[in-house]
């Protein structure tokens, strides 16, 4: 598959779910602790979200690198727009950001307000 | 395979002369990184952007060699 065909395939699952993470292992059976962590604080909000497992598609694996210009993984895509990696997911958990950007973006979620 | 800080360190300041560099090994196994970055040059941008910098000054090293560095990118607050 040319890099190309993965863009278009990866812009299809960003564009059809309005939460994406790709991640390495599914979110019932994370296989790298940094996938784990964003798992859990999705989870923990409560927000529904569609997941590709990179470990089992090497061609993804490599492409979402490319697409979004970020060398690691797991990656969160909202609305189509990536908004990070591990460190930032978590930053903005901690920082109530993450809620609001959902919030913003019209994306429910089932957390309680702090 | 395995980095020393140092290396790191001198990557990350040589694109960012300014920043205050901190890095710590966070395992002692010269895999697991912490990296705190402070920079004017992260001024207006969003933290993706902050962080992209900071993985294009390690020229390609994050994600293979360096396995994991957790990142924090700041603006000077003075």
């Amino acid at each position: 598959m040319t890099e190309e065909q993965v863009h278009s395939r990866i812009r299809d699952a960003v564009g059809s779910n309005d939460v994406m993470l790709f991640m390495k292992g599914s979110p019932s059976f994370p296989q790298c602790g940094f996938s784990a962590a964003v798992v859990q604080i999705l989870d923990y909000l409560g927000v529904e979200y569609g997941s590709a497992n990179v470990l089992e598609d090497d061609d993804l694996r490599q492409g979402i690198k490319s697409y979004s210009d970020w060398p690691t993984i797991p990656q969160l895509y909202v609305k189509g727009e990536f908004v990070g990696g591990c460190d930032i997911i978590r930053e903005m958990f901690q920082s109530g950001e993450l809620q609001s950007h959902l919030t913003s973006k019209g994306i429910k979620t089932a957390a309680p307000t702090s | 395979m395995a980095m020393d800080p140092s290396e790191i360190k001198a990557l990350i300041k040589e694109t960012f002369p300014d920043a205050d560099v901190e890095i710590r090994d966070l395992a002692g196994d010269g895999e697991h990184f912490a990296a705190q970055v402070v920079s004017k040059a992260f001024e207006g941008l969003s933290r993706v952007q902050q962080h992209q910098m900071v993985y294009k000054a390690l020229k390609g090293k994050m994600g293979g060699e360096l396995h994991a560095l957790a990142l924090q990118t700041s603006v000077p607050t003075d």
